[in-house]
Parts: C-alpha cells; sequence; structure tokens
C-alpha cells in the first residue's frame, strides 16, 4: 500500500514580527535605563537589608568619601536654578552656556570660586582635575557653602515642584565617623532632620 | 512583510533575463543579538537603582520643650560604638551597669535578648528602645550596621541617635577607655 505522501514543508521562519518587538523593547530599555554618572570619589556604600527604594526626583545626593563632600540634586531644571541663585548668593555670573552644561553635570565637589572653571572643563579633564577638593563645610561666614548648596536646591525644588526636597547621604563605609557628622550637622542646622542613607542590597539576614 | 515582490510584470517575447534572486535575509542572528541587549539593558536598569535607610535624628532644638523625651530605665539599651568594629552596651542608666563589650557578630543575640527581656515585663505599653550613640572612633559603615541590625530585629521604636561627643557621660567614656575602644 502507497503511504500518504506529506508535503515537506520549510522549516524557515518569518523573522520579521519578532525582530520588530525585539528592537521595540530595546529601544525602551535604552531610553529608559539611566547611564550611571561616574563618581568622583570612589565610594563603596555599606551593605544593608533595608529595601527602601531612593526616589528618582526631587532629591539631593551628598557623597562622602575620603574627607571630601560632592554635592548633586537630580533634575536639570532644578540644577539650573540652583546653580542661578548660588551665582546670587556668592556674586558669581554663569553664562547661559555655562547654565546648561551644569544642568547635565553629575555629582560635583568643587569650591564655589572654583565652578566655573571646571563647568568649563571636558569630561576627561574633569575626571583628571585635582580642583575637586570637596565643597567646603565651614567658612568665614560661618555656614559654608554646603549649607548654601542645600538651602538653595530646597528652595528650587520648592518653587518649580512644590515639593519637599529629599536627602540623600552616600557614604563611604571606611569614612570615619565625624565626617559623617559634621555634613549631618549641617544638615540639622536648616532642621533638616531626616534623610537616607544609600546603601547597597545585603543577601537574606546571616544567621 | 520583509520579501519583495519580485515575480515582475506580464512577460513580454522571450527576453533573457538574469536569475532573480529573493531578498529574504536571515533575521535569526539579528532577532539573537536584539534580545541578548535587551535582557542586559532589563537586568542593570532594574538592579542598579540604589536601596536607603531611613533615619530621623532628634531636633537639635533644645528649647523646643516637644524635644525632650523621658524614657524608662527599664526598657533602654544604649549602645556606644567604637573603633576597631567593638561595641560596648547596657542597660539602664549609664555607670549603673558595667558595659558589655561586644562585636558586630554578637550584638543581634544581646539585642533580641533585651527585647525579649523588656517584653517580658508584661507591660504591652513598654518595648524596648535603642540609643545609639556613635563616638568619633567608629566609621560609617559601623553606624549602618547598628540600624541595619535593629531593622532585623524589628525593634519598632524609633531608635533615638545622639553623636554629639559632649552627650558621652563620663561613666561611659570610662568604660569605653578601659576596653581600648574609645
Amino acid at each position: 500500500m502507497a503511504r500518504a505522501k506529506v508535503p515537506r514543508k520549510s522549516t524557515a521562519i518569518d523573522m520579521t514580527a519578532m525582530c520588530d518587538v525585539a528592537f521595540l523593547l530595546l529601544t525602551f530599555f535604552i531610553l529608559t535605563a539611566t547611564a550611571r554618572q561616574p563618581d568622583p570619589a570612589n565610594i563603596t556604600t555599606p551593605t544593608s537589608t533595608y529595601e527602601i527604594k531612593v526616589p528618582d526626583k526631587d532629591l539631593a545626593i551628598l557623597s562622602i568619601g575620603h574627607g571630601k563632600v560632592f554635592f548633586e540634586v537630580i533634575g536639570q531644571d532644578i540644577k539650573r536654578y540652583t546653580l542661578e541663585k548660588m551665582g546670587e548668593t556668592y556674586g558669581v555670573t554663569f553664562s547661559e552656556e555655562e547654565k546648561k552644561r551644569f544642568a547635565v553635570l553629575g555629582s560635583f565637589g568643587v569650591p564655589m570660586n572654583q565652578l566655573k572653571n571646571f563647568i568649563n572643563m571636558n569630561g576627561e579633564e574633569r575626571t583628571k582635575t585635582t580642583i575637586q577638593t570637596g565643597i567646603p563645610t565651614s567658612d568665614s561666614t560661618s555656614r559654608g557653602e554646603l549649607y548654601q548648596w542645600v538651602l538653595q536646591s530646597r528652595m528650587a525644588v520648592a518653587a518649580l515642584h512644590n515639593e519637599r526636597m529629599s536627602i540623600s547621604i552616600k557614604g563611604d563605609s571606611k569614612e570615619e565617623y565625624p565626617t559623617v557628622r559634621k555634613i549631618i550637622d549641617i544638615l540639622q542646622k536648616q532642621k533638616q532632620n531626616k534623610f537616607s542613607l544609600i546603601t547597597s542590597p545585603e543577601g537574606a539576614p546571616k544567621k | 512583510m520583509a520579501e519583495l515582490d519580485t515575480s515582475g510584470g506580464g512577460k513580454k517575447g522571450g527576453k533573457v533575463r538574469s536569475k532573480k534572486q529573493s531578498t529574504r535575509v536571515d533575521l535569526t542572528a539579528m532577532v539573537d543579538l536584539a534580545f541578548l541587549l535587551i535582557t542586559f539593558f532589563m537586568l542593570t536598569t532594574t538592579l542598579s537603582k540604589p536601596l536607603a535607610m531611613e533615619i530621623v535624628k532628634p531636633d537639635k532644638d533644645v528649647k523646643n520643650k516637644d524635644n525632650k523625651l523621658e524614657l524608662k530605665a527599664s526598657s533602654t539599651m544604649t549602645i556606644l560604638l567604637g573603633k576597631d568594629n567593638k561595641l560596648a552596651w547596657y542597660m539602664g542608666e549609664a555607670g549603673k551597669s558595667a558595659p558589655t563589650i561586644v562585636s558586630f557578630n554578637q550584638i543581634r543575640a544581646d539585642i533580641l535578648a533585651n527585647k525579649k527581656k523588656v517584653a517580658d515585663i508584661g507591660n504591652p505599653k513598654m518595648s524596648l528602645t535603642v540609643i545609639i550613640k556613635p563616638t568619633s572612633g567608629c566609621n560609617y559603615q559601623n553606624f549602618v550596621d547598628i540600624m541595619d541590625e535593629l531593622n532585623i530585629a524589628k525593634i519598632v521604636n524609633a531608635p533615638s541617635i545622639d553623636d554629639d561627643p559632649e552627650h558621652l557621660l563620663e561613666g561611659e567614656k570610662q568604660a569605653m577607655k578601659a576596653a581600648g575602644i574609645l
């Protein structure tokens, strides 16, 4: 008896639709991913079991490493506004171009009188430079530049977003406690008694 | 779809035509690559989100009466953070009981034991309150660790963090000096 012949079918599948979907997702992830900003100070955060996520807007991050403190506030509009106010406070005028450059700048740690220089550097010079000595925490007027940065950025957040700014501290795990205390004291002078400490995740609690 | 219509128009005459090639491209490799990148971006975006612990410090304004909180000696545990990753703790008032010097591995057991002791008193309103006094010798990791331990031990009362060196009591200083951790 002759067997019924099954017609041979091609195994090639049309990949077009799959390819479309894959690239659509890829584009989405690339666009939503936030590029990791290079840290000026090499900071290793301590580990903890806390699992509260850091908010991604209306936030200022104070990085503390090797006795220096670096400052960053999230949001280009906030950065711009803060820079304008800081310029007014310290009598430095920034050009439109400089404001634009500052708005995309990450964490920085330069005194106010060096800031103009720092903004005009390119990425490579910034990583090499030695002027990143940390933001001065105290000066002759007793308040200090860090106090002003925090204050001005809080006012910027309040003015532009009508929100309270949260403050995060990102400290190096080997940092001496007195340095951290000094920074916290500055925040407490503005009655900021609540802040979050950025930590990296730890596995299940060690038994 | 991806392939083009290559059948050509109506034929006229018997002209010699070049062989028609299929315009189909093998997309397998491209799809492989796309999914590899998708996986990479998915994993990196979710994992790099930093985590944070919330801490609240007592207000420094001493004139405000609301800022003073009376603590019961029987339910209060004071933890002093010293240098070399060592810490000292005692229950109740300073000077009445000698601080116990422990390392970070042992403190969890002590916190849990004290928590149980306070719970055993039988007053539902009372639970262990912890005062943390980081001294100048300790580092940031120690401070985060101890906050973490309290979280693991599920201490419900917010810990009071007192890092003013002037608030370090004489009895505490002596005990820490004797142990060589100040």
